[in-house]
């Protein structure tokens, strides 16, 4: 084991280390990347000129070149691709082998391999590259961050602590530059440190500096533990909003740090203008979050763009604050939060993916070269160093964080509902890591402050101190101070699911009361939202939307009516780690089921944990699963002690009937399988007049499409048709189904027929209509396929077209309860391997089960259903089908029931 | 505080419903507001519907024995004074109230905590959890992966654990014996005492 690890490590490093040595060789000459990357804006002179005028040929007097480099021209490009190669491999370096990260903070491996590189660098030049000296930071690197940071904010309970969230950003943030600078300017002041000619204004820039925190690291560790919510959004928020501060606190001091003379107007002046720089982003966020919300109501038929408009709003309310010299933080934030709701009920489940996944990534990739640059920065800047004035930075950074959460905690516990305990405060405290706000914000430092390099080398102290000493250490230590979780492991197994029973139970009863909805300005928000914000910025405006309507449809089909042998199981996936002994469990098992348990249950308000992972990108497709278990188990329910016994039916079931004629051929007396038989089997409910297979419809809606023998087909369709006005009740989609019959159902007349089953298998798909607001079902014949294996392929393929189907233009698609969470009920209905296994079984089955009398009875008729009067009526039915095949279901004179048909 | 009494005058017989479930006038009137915002059409009863339209419930897993339990036998209807009633058993124990023997046993008390879980468990109220209930709570509480098998030895093993007269199944007692502490030390922020600290602030 150990063995193993160290090789991986071994391989891991080693690959780091060429990795390191090839890219860096590529960079050693482009020592100057950044400066030009922001020589656009700077006009920072290329270091490199006599090459430009080298490489580039004159035209007039050479010979047309055959072969010519041009390596200027597409320097900057070129060298900041590379280097953001080089960050992103160390990255993949990293997870390689994942127990490093757990260990050691993401941002700490970046910064070595920063390190490493910039001591090459160093090496190989002798002089140090120019890096991150301006803008470049500010216009390109932190709005992707902040950007990343807000849209993943976990919504609820951001807002649940508001409060607490502002408290800590500002005033924690103030207190901090207040009393770090006041105390280094008590410091300044001692003799012997030589530091006289640091006055307070620069003192105070330098704090305000230093009082950004940015706990990335720290973020990382608490979602790993899981964490106490409370702490987590705390820690989450202020980081958020306390760059915002910290900018707006840096632009307001470094002018006065340039001023001469500091009167006390000026300060107030200062404080008036903090409040206008916030409250100035603030309005500009609102302002371009709504014009991207409103914006994205129009993008249905430009979907390919659609993303961009979140992005380009974005980046514009931050660029436009700029402009103003507001807090663009805030804007952007406040934009990201504000336009979030809208944007992502306007726009289609796929762009919705694309943006999130390329906040995360653009988000990512910023965070990773920051911490990258800052380790080379380390090597290669001119350092000031002065022991005095390091150590008491270090030591003042922290005492006054630690001073300031303890009193600040004081001070706003009262108001809280769960008051935050001493080790949440402990948490708090030494989770304020500093770090790249920091790194960029000294880098910015005017030219003309005294101790710019002092200033330059004290924050990287601080930084790699923060990062490498606390990020470190804050998971023992907060591991071992066992400070509250969300959830945690347990003895027995019985305490282990009872507890999250009653775990989940209290959420749920928390949701009855409203834990959430209960704030007065919420409700008033709400209902304004509901009333104006949505009209004007949603365009499909439906009050309760997508999941909720899925369940409520489903909740409300659930009750109403009983359903038959539904799915058991969709996890009929074939296990690998089979626990096959039942009665003695070994310790093994014990163990794995405990593993399977901890692993497996959901976790209460995952949502939020996965929201905002830093390291991995949203994933939803939980929701929905949880949404179509939920309506299994709903119909496990109603069968009260009616449990499906047989460990077979489970485990495997599939809807798709291979053609009869060739089972029979086979298996000569065999009937069909019992999954049609189930199908058929289903519970036919007497509603509105016709008689319904639930179970069937069920499952066209949650797969969308199913293969099914004539006979069955037969059944199906009209009940369907039968069902449609309890179908446009139920689901909006189906407004106007119509239903188009191929050519071949015609042969569907003598349904009732013994040559009928001979015929085919028709693959039903419910299917959206593109143009209006209306769902095709398409019957489709199969071409008899002589052998299961066929079948088997054709099956197989039907899952992809399943998936594009559903670009439905006029919903947002996981209403459906599909994509993703189609995805395991197609591996579970037609995945291979379940399918062999099937296969073997069910010839075993009718062999030996259905020899008698199964004979030539192709639908099967169990017990029960020969009785039925559907069989009977069903022709009739069919024969009507076929006189209209575009049968529109709003049509008074539609089939109400058989006996009218007839 | 006028508009206070003004809600709390419209509820009939809040008197006993104080004493019975031991909420505060505050706690009844927030949650005498909650229940008419969650009551559609101001029917002065909550249905099914009315608990689905709980957008977070939806998504929980065992949201539909939540608002099954707000439901007694063959009703298709609550109202005020049994969904208090109900959110009673949330509340935290009372360490100081003396305990008369003659008074009947509180809703929150332990025994009634217990007994509430126990009916999440046990859908056919049959004084038992049967192997096939447990499998049930087990598959909408764990995700897909988990195959049938697991599960089922995962099932096995809990009635195992808890089962000592060898019935295959957890009768409540046996249940109460399993849980003896597990109530009592909930470590998360979730916990049913946390209920009554929240309803204090709304």
């Amino acid at each position: 084991m150990d063995d193993s690890i160290s090789c991986k490590c071994n391989w891991t490093s080693k690959y780091l280390v060429c990795l390191v040595i090839f890219l860096s060789g590529a960079l050693w000459s482009s020592r100057d990347v950044l400066s030009n990357a922001a020589g656009a804006t700077t006009k920072a002179p290329p270091v490199n000129s006599p090459a430009w005028t080298q490489v580039s040929p004159k035209p007039q007097t050479q010979p047309l070149p055959v072969f010519t480099i041009n390596y200027p021209r597409i320097q900057v490009p070129f060298e900041i691709t590379l280097w953001i190669l080089l960050a992103s491999f160390a990255k993949i370096g990293f997870n390689m082998y994942h127990k490093i990260t757990i260990w050691i903070p993401e941002s700490c491996l970046l910064i070595s391999v920063g390190l490493v590189v910039g001591g090459i660098m160093y090496a190989v030049h002798g002089m140090p590259p120019a890096v991150l000296t301006s803008n470049v930071f500010f216009l390109y690197m932190l709005p992707p961050i902040v950007l990343d940071s807000s849209y993943f904010m976990p919504t609820r309970p951001f807002f649940e602590n508001v409060g607490t969230v502002l408290w800590f950003a500002v005033v924690g943030t103030l207190w901090n530059s207040l009393g770090i600078g006041v105390s280094l300017y008590g410091v300044c002041q001692i003799e012997a440190l030589g530091l006289k000619d640091i006055n307070l204004q620069e003192n105070l820039l330098f704090a305000s500096i230093i009082s950004a925190v940015d706990p990335v690291a720290v973020l990382a560790v608490f979602e790993d533990i899981s964490i106490n919510e409370q702490l987590y959004i705390v820690v989450f928020g202020e980081c958020l909003f306390n760059d915002a501060v910290t900018v707006a606190l840096y632009n307001i001091l470094s002018f006065v740090a340039t001023m001469p003379e500091v009167e006390t107007v000026d300060v107030f002046l200062g404080m008036a203008r903090f409040v206008v720089v916030g409250l100035g982003g603030l309005f500009f966020g609102f302002l371009f979050g709504f014009a991207a919300a409103f914006t994205t109501r129009f993008t249905a038929h430009v979907r390919e763009i659609e993303p961009f408009f979140v992005f380009m709003f974005s980046y514009l309310a931050y660029l436009v604050a700029e402009l103003f010299s507001l807090s663009s933080i805030m804007a952007i934030v406040t934009c990201a939060l504000t336009m979030k709701y809208y944007v992502e009920e306007n726009v289609a489940q796929r762009s919705c993916t694309t943006i999130r996944h390329v906040v995360k990534m653009l988000g990512t990739m910023s965070e990773t070269l920051i911490f990258f640059f800052l380790g080379v920065a380390t090597i290669t800047t001119d350092h000031e160093w002065n022991w005095g004035y390091i150590l008491f930075t270090l030591l003042f950074a922290f005492v006054w964080r630690a001073l300031g959460v303890f009193v600040l905690t004081q001070i706003i516990n009262p108001f809280r509902t769960i008051p935050f305990n001493f080790k949440d405060q402990f948490g708090l405290a030494y989770g304020g890591l500093r770090g790249a706000i920091c790194f960029a914000l000294v880098f910015l430092l005017p030219q003309n402050i005294t101790c710019r390099n002092l200033f330059i080398t004290a924050t990287i102290v601080v930084i790699l101190f923060t990062v490498f000493i606390q990020g470190i250490s804050i998971r023992p230590l907060v591991e071992c101070m066992k400070v509250r979780r969300t959830n945690r492991k347990l003895g027995t197994i019985n305490v282990e699911i009872h507890k999250r029973l009653m775990e989940h139970t209290i959420a749920g009863i928390e949701d009855i009361c409203g834990q959430w909805s209960h704030y007065y300005w919420k409700d008033k928000f709400k209902k304004f939202n509901d009333r104006v914000l949505r009209k004007i910025l949603i365009r499909d405006n439906r009050a309760e939307s997508s999941i909720v309507a899925l369940y409520k449809k489903l909740e409300l089909q659930n009750a109403l009516e009983l359903l038959g042998p539904a799915p058991s199981d969709l996890s009929a996936a074939p296990s690998l780690m089979d626990l096959q002994t039942k009665r003695n469990f070994p310790a093994s098992d014990l163990r794995n089921m405990h593993e399977l348990l901890s692993k497996n249950m959901y976790k209460i308000r995952q949502r939020t944990v996965e929201y905002t992972k830093k390291s991995a990108l949203p994933n939803d497709s939980k929701v929905r699963e949880i949404l179509i278990r939920r309506h299994i188990s709903i119909r496990h329910s109603f069968r009260v002690g009616s449990f499906p016994r047989t460990g077979v039916s489970k485990r495997h079931r599939f809807l798709s009937l291979p053609p009869r004629k060739n089972m029979e051929s086979r298996s000569p007396p065999s009937r069909p399988s019992y999954t049609s038989e189930n199908l058929l089997r289903a519970p036919i409910i007497f509603r509105h007049g016709t008689w319904i297979p639930v179970a069937t419809l069920d499952l066209l809606i949650l797969c969308s499409s199913i293969v099914l023998s004539a006979a069955e087909l037969n059944n199906t369709i009209k009940q369907i048709i039968f069902r449609s006005r309890l179908f446009s009740t139920l689901f909006g989609f189906v407004r106007s189904a119509s239903y188009t019959l191929p050519p071949g159902l015609a042969s569907l007349d003598n349904a009732e027929g013994p040559g009928l089953e001979d015929k085919q298998s028709w693959k039903m798909t419910l299917h959206p209509c593109s143009g209006s607001r209306g769902t095709d079902l398409e019957l489709e014949p199969l071409s008899a396929t002589s052998s299961v294996s066929q079948l088997q392929r054709f099956s197989s393929r039907q899952e992809r077209p399943l998936q594009n189907r559903y670009h439905q233009p006029e919903r947002r698609e996981h209403e459906l309860g599909q994509q993703t969470s189609r995805e395991p009920i197609a591996e579970g209905l037609w995945g291979q391997p379940q399918r062999d296994s099937w296969t073997a079984h069910r010839y075993s089955r009718s062999r030996d089960e259905h020899r008698p009398g199964g004979g030539n009875l192709p639908p099967s008729a169990p017990t029960g259903w020969a009785q039925e009067p559907l069989i009977q009526k069903g022709g009739g039915s069919q024969n009507h089908l076929n006189r209209r095949p575009h049968w529109r279901p709003h049509n008074p004179h539609g089939p109400q029931s058989p006996g009218q048909v007839d | 505080m006028g508009s206070s009494n003004s809600t709390l005058s419209k509820i009939p017989n809040l008197g006993r419903l104080i004493e019975e479930t031991g909420f505060t006038p505050a706690h009844i009137k927030r949650l005498y507001k909650r229940f008419q915002a969650l009551d559609k059409g101001n029917k002065g009863y909550l249905s099914p519907q009315d608990f689905g339209s709980v957008k977070e419930l939806a998504t929980n897993p065992i949201g539909d024995r939540i608002i099954g339990a707000f439901f007694s036998q063959g009703q298709e209807t609550v109202d005020f004074h049994s969904f208090v009633r109900i959110l009673a058993h949330f509340r935290p124990l009372d360490k100081n109230r003396a305990k008369r023997p003659d008074s009947p046993e509180p809703i929150n008390s332990r025994i009634s905590k217990l007994r509430f879980a126990f009916q999440l468990y046990d859908q056919d109220n049959d004084g038992k959890i049967s192997r096939d209930e447990l499998l049930q709570v087990l598959r909408t509480m764990l995700e897909m992966q988990v195959t049938e098998e697991q599960l089922e030895s995962i099932a096995d093993r809990t009635i195992q654990e808890a089962d000592l007269d060898g019935d295959n199944a957890i009768s409540f007692d046996e249940f109460r014996k399993v849980n003896a502490d597990t109530f009592l030390r909930i470590p998360s922020p979730v916990t049913p005492s946390q209920i009554t600290v929240w309803l204090i602030v709304l």
